[in-house]
């Protein structure tokens, strides 16, 4: 025994001992803060002033916004080596589909997943085969997907009844009945998946627009989804819960608030296969989406401005679009040959003045979310089923959480980091949004940090960091009328050389939707300016 | 009296070190790394012991008392502290403080004894003989207990009823001279409680197989003799007789008895049937074992192992017993070791050009949950073909096919979908049963012809033999383990419990 070696144990565990009692009393705050889409200089756009320009620069076209809309048209622009810029308010490009990272890993702070591509997702599939997502085809033509992004098993589990079950259709403790329900729900929904409509096109399709136009199935757009639930006979608790989760999950608002068709539209739309996968597994990444940011990004990064906001769009012949750029206060004057208007309806109505045609945002409703991403010291347990990449919580408020280290090829990850998800539906949406801008950082970490605790004692202590972010206007709502009605159907005429692209013109807000409008906005633009080949 | 009384100086001894024999071997067992663990609890103790001796001149009054109540201390504290020790082990996040902070007290304890002794006798004798004849029969208690506790103590009670053994004679020292020193203040209430620790070490002592019951040493079958948790297994190697056994979260890994049937099954039909192997791959394996084998073909220039835990290489570097086992295999020039994910390693090392291997043999855990099965997937096996040449060749253990058939043939149905030529053969191991592996590579494989001399169990007959499958394990359709259905650990997990529940 030497007396160095005894000193140092001496000294081990005296240090041992007081971070015992340090860790004991650790205080109740952890640290983490509140991100949002700047919402003073939102204001500022709603009413605000501004310096005159400064500077005028001119480019053939102009992209305003940066999110996957945004994102696509400049990749397609580029392709077709056009001379444009990209102006994205924020720090960053994505929107949406943003992500962050830390010291644990990448995880996604809105967008986290794109389910296997329908076939009529031409341009989805075309970007995918592009960045190595789909890396081939069988002799059967069916898409070969790269393995490291198709979501690893176990995908998803639910939490009922105190225990987790694999899955999210609530078997525990749901009886015969409910369970024959199930089937029939299910039945009914592979009958819409194959049904076609009068004009020969599938019944419920993704791109929307590729939709049947026949009458009879644009009638379900009409009435709410539990409306159409009352009518089929589905009377079930858990049944009801699944699709309430689901139009939750997908549309940030609940049965009450989604058009019938938009509900069905989950189910029976989604008809994308692959080789090597089931046909319900979806592609994922550590960063959600942000994968799919990221390289969008890098393709067009010469030509992306960030922390430029568009604050004026003058139509006319030669459009001009005023950029006020907060870092150095001053506004830069674009003018530009063709303008594309990548950003939510709410927004480009204020930015466009006057004019040959009026913007409308009447019908545009959008649902707020609240995004938490938790790092921790260790994985989420809990009894019953193995942790998921998505764990949802039977009849939460907040919906459950998904984890981003679930890709990760090692063995057992020891550090991660969850995205919880919450939609703020329980009051509509403007008030929720006031209510929302009204709750300070701590006490929305409150708020998860309870919920987390309740569902995970075991990671008490081991929550290191609780990171939030607020999206006022998430996602639009697919409101009973919305998706087959006038407004839609006026905000979807694009009005040269102006272009509008977003997800919101789809009434559904998902990477596909985005994805294929803004391809199509720049695909206007080249045909309008003929440097189309 | 007092002659009586220097011979209480060699229970007291005796009862001292072992004491501290205990608390020892214990941080070893349960620990890891004897020397370091040995010779910290010694120096401790030591240390409290100097801390007690100094204590003792607080003492003013009473001492006869004071020192009975003090063998009482002892005798409850010492005697009870291996019981308590193994039933924490499990429970307390930072058992070390609980092992330390036992061992001082009761260091301290029994550093105040002696030196209250000498006090109590100083007037009886004179000071020379006094101090001559007390360390005398403390020598010889220390001697007594240092050759009785491995030769007897250990192998016959076991840590736990040793201790409540020796607890027992510390009491009835108190016990003793509560009843027979006259005019000691405060006795009878004293007598009682010495008398109620007797009667709760004794029923300790009698009881002492149910708290081994609850305690995790004992869910082995030999003596534990190193147990050491890391941040990604329990590692244990228990011993009985010439059976040296190595456990991973519970999971038998081999016994020495018979490890070499399973060693020599995995890595000699694939090292024997290459020409020339020069680089070879071992993904697990970080017993050594397997090396040992491979270090046999003189052609073998390199061998790159990777293995998660550093703990399982550095332990059979280390361990006197396992590099026996292993001939030192893990010393090797040859060898450079990996400790990572495997799975990130070769995506790593193959965007990094690392050079073809001619053998690779995958000899990890059973697919028991989706984190391993991630190594047992298409995906994984296909990545492979990056480090692979056309003549390379792979080997995998794969369970048992009597027990877990499906899972064996689904492992072979991953590897012949990654494009592999599989050549499926088993073998009996007594301490696993029957178990499978398979051979996989871009060509098919053909029986070596001749194998390294020395071998006790493959040769070209038994290699017949294995290649043989008769109708009870014999093909059914296992499937295709990808990342996104993990089949296989969902027809592991359903096979092997079948299987134990049917016992
Ligand atoms: C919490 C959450 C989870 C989601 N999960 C999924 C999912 O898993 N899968 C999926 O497919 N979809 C999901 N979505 C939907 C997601 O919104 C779409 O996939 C997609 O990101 C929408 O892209 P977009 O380009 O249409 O719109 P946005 O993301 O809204 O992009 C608009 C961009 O314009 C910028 N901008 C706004 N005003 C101005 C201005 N004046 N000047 C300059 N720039 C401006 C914004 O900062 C933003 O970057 C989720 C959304 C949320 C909020």
């Amino acid at each position: 025994m030497n007396r160095r070696h005894w000193l140092t144990s001496a000294a081990g565990l005296a240090g041992a001992a007081a971070a015992g009692v340090w860790l004991h009393r650790a205080p109740e705050t952890v640290p983490g803060e509140l991100l949002g889409a700047d919402h003073a200089l939102g204001h500022r756009l709603r009413g605000g002033t501004f310096p005159a320009p400064s500077e005028t620069l001119t480019t053939d076209v102009l992209v305003v916004g940066g999110g996957i809309a945004g994102l696509a048209a400049g990749l397609r622009l580029r392709d077709a080596s056009a001379d444009f810029l990209l102006a994205e308010l924020e720090e960053e490009v994505g929107g949406n589909s943003r992500s962050g990272a830390n010291a644990i890993s990448a995880y996604p702070w809105g967008a986290h997943y794109v389910p296997l591509p329908t076939k009529e997702s031409v341009e989805v599939r075309r970007l995918f085969e592009r960045l190595g997502v789909i890396t081939g085809y069988d002799p059967a033509g069916l898409p070969v997907y790269d393995d490291y992004m198709l979501c690893a098993d176990p995908d998803e589990r639910l939490y009922l009844h105190g225990r987790w079950q694999d899955g999210l259709v609530p078997l525990l403790g749901v009886g015969a009945n409910e369970r024959a329900e199930y089937q029939r729900f299910f039945d009914h929904m592979a009958a819409y998946k194959a049904l076609r409509g009068k004009d020969g096109r599938r019944a419920f399709s993704i791109p929307i627009d590729t939709s049947s136009g026949d009458p009879e199935l644009r009638a379900l757009d009409r009435l709410s989804f539990r409306a159409w639930l009352d009518r089929e006979g589905y009377q079930g608790e858990h049944l009801r819960w699944l699709l309430d989760y689901s139009c939750r999950d997908d549309y940030g608002a609940g049965l009450d608030h989604v058009s019938a068709w938009a509900g069905i539209h989950y189910f029976a739309s989604r008809n994308g296969r692959a080789s090597n996968a089931e046909h319900d597994t979806v592609l994922t990444w550590a960063a959600g989406n942000g994968w799919l940011v990221d390289k969008l990004r890098t393709a067009i990064a010469d030509h992306v401005r960030t922390r430029a906001l568009a604050i004026r769009v003058k139509d006319g012949e030669r459009p001009t679009v005023d950029l006020y750029l907060p870092d150095e206060n001053r506004v830069v004057r674009v003018r530009a040959r063709a303008v594309v208007l990548a950003v939510p309806r709410f927004v480009a109505k204020r930015l466009l003045h006057g004019g040959r045609f009026a913007t409308n945002d009447q019908g545009f409703e959008y649902s707020p979310w609240l995004v938490a991403n938790l790092s921790l010291d260790h994985l989420p347990s809990g009894p019953g089923a193995d942790l998921a990449w998505d764990n949802v919580v039977y009849g939460s408020a907040m919906l459950g959480y998904v984890v981003s280290t679930h890709q990760s090829l090692a063995m057992r990850p020891k550090q991660t980091v969850i995205t919880w998800y919450w939609p703020l539906d329980h009051l509509p949406p403007a008030a929720a949004r006031q209510q929302a801008l009204g709750r300070s950082t701590e006490e929305w970490k409150h708020l998860i940090q309870t919920e987390v605790l309740h569902l995970h004692p075991e990671l008490k202590g081991a929550i290191r960091r609780i990171d939030l972010r607020l999206w006022g206007h998430a996602m639009i709502r697919p409101r009973p009328g919305f998706i087959w009605g006038e407004a839609r159907q006026q905000a979807l005429r694009q009005h040269p050389p102006i272009f509008f692209a977003h997800s919101d013109m789809a009434g559904i807000s998902i990477f596909e939707e985005a994805y294929t409008f803004g391809v199509k906005a720049a695909e206007g633009v080249l045909d309008h300016l003929g440097l189309r080949v | 009296m007092a002659p009586l009384l220097l011979v209480s100086v060699f229970v007291i001894a005796t009862c001292g070190l072992v004491y501290e024999l205990v608390a020892g071997t214990l941080a070893s067992y349960l620990l890891g790394d004897s020397v370091t663990q040995f010779s910290t609890v010694i120096g401790a103790y030591l240390s409290a012991m100097g801390i007690g001796s100094w204590l003792s001149r607080y003492v003013r009054r009473n001492l006869v008392g004071v020192f009975a109540q003090v063998e009482i201390l002892v005798g409850a504290l010492g005697g009870g502290s291996a019981a308590l020790l193994f039933l924490l082990f499990e429970r307390v996040e930072m058992f070390r403080i609980v092992l330390y902070a036992d061992v001082l007290a009761v260091g301290i304890l029994v550093g105040i004894e002696i030196p209250l002794l000498l006090r109590i006798l100083k007037d009886r004798f004179e000071f020379s003989d006094l101090v001559s004849r007390v360390f005398t029969f403390d020598y010889a208690g220390a001697l007594f207990a240092s050759i009785l506790f491995p030769l007897l103590l250990v192998p016959h009670l076991g840590l736990i009823q040793t201790g409540f053994l020796f607890g027992m004679l510390n009491v009835m020292v108190a016990v003793w001279l509560l009843f027979t020193w006259p005019d000691i203040p405060g006795a009878r209430p004293q007598r009682g409680l010495a008398l109620a620790v007797l009667l709760a070490l004794l029923a300790g002592f009698i009881h002492a197989e149910d708290i081994t019951g609850t305690a995790e040493a004992a869910t082995y079958p030999g003596k534990v003799i190193h147990a050491q948790s890391t941040p990604y297994q329990r590692i244990v190697l228990t011993r009985s007789g010439q059976d040296l056994r190595l456990y991973l979260n519970g999971n038998l890994q081999f016994s020495s008895l018979d490890e070499y049937r399973y060693h020599e099954a995995l890595v000699h039909p694939l090292m024997a049937s290459l020409a020339q192997p020069k680089r070879v791959l071992i993904i697990g394996g970080g017993d050594g074992l397997a090396l040992r084998e491979i270090l046999k073909y003189t052609s073998v220039q390199q061998v790159v192992m990777v293995d998660l835990d550093p703990a399982m290489t550095k332990l059979f570097a280390s361990n006197p017993l396992l590099t026996a086992l292993n001939h030192d295999a893990l010393a090797s020039p040859k060898l450079h070791i990996v400790n990572r994910d495997a799975f990130v390693w070769l995506r790593d090392a193959a965007a990094a050009g690392e050079p073809a291997f001619d053998a690779v043999l995958i000899d990890l855990p059973d697919p028991s949950n989706y984190s391993i099965g991630k190594l047992y997937s298409l995906t994984f096996y296909r990545a492979l073909h990056d480090l692979l040449k056309a003549e390379s060749r792979i080997v995998v253990q794969s369970t048992s096919p009597l027990v877990a058939r499906k899972t064996y043939w689904c492992v072979a149905d991953t590897l012949a979908a990654a494009g592999y030529q599989v050549t499926p053969y088993h073998t009996y191991v007594p301490s696993f049963g029957e178990w499978g592996f398979l051979l996989a590579g871009q060509r098919p494989w053909r029986a070596p012809g001749h194998y390294p001399t020395g071998l006790r169990f493959v040769n070209a007959e038994e290699t017949a033999n294995m290649l043989h499958f008769p109708a009870d394990m014999a093909y059914v359709e296992g499937g295709v383990q990808r990342l996104d259905n993990q089949l296989l650990v969902r027809h592991f997990d359903e096979e092997w419990s079948a299987y134990q529940n049917a016992w």
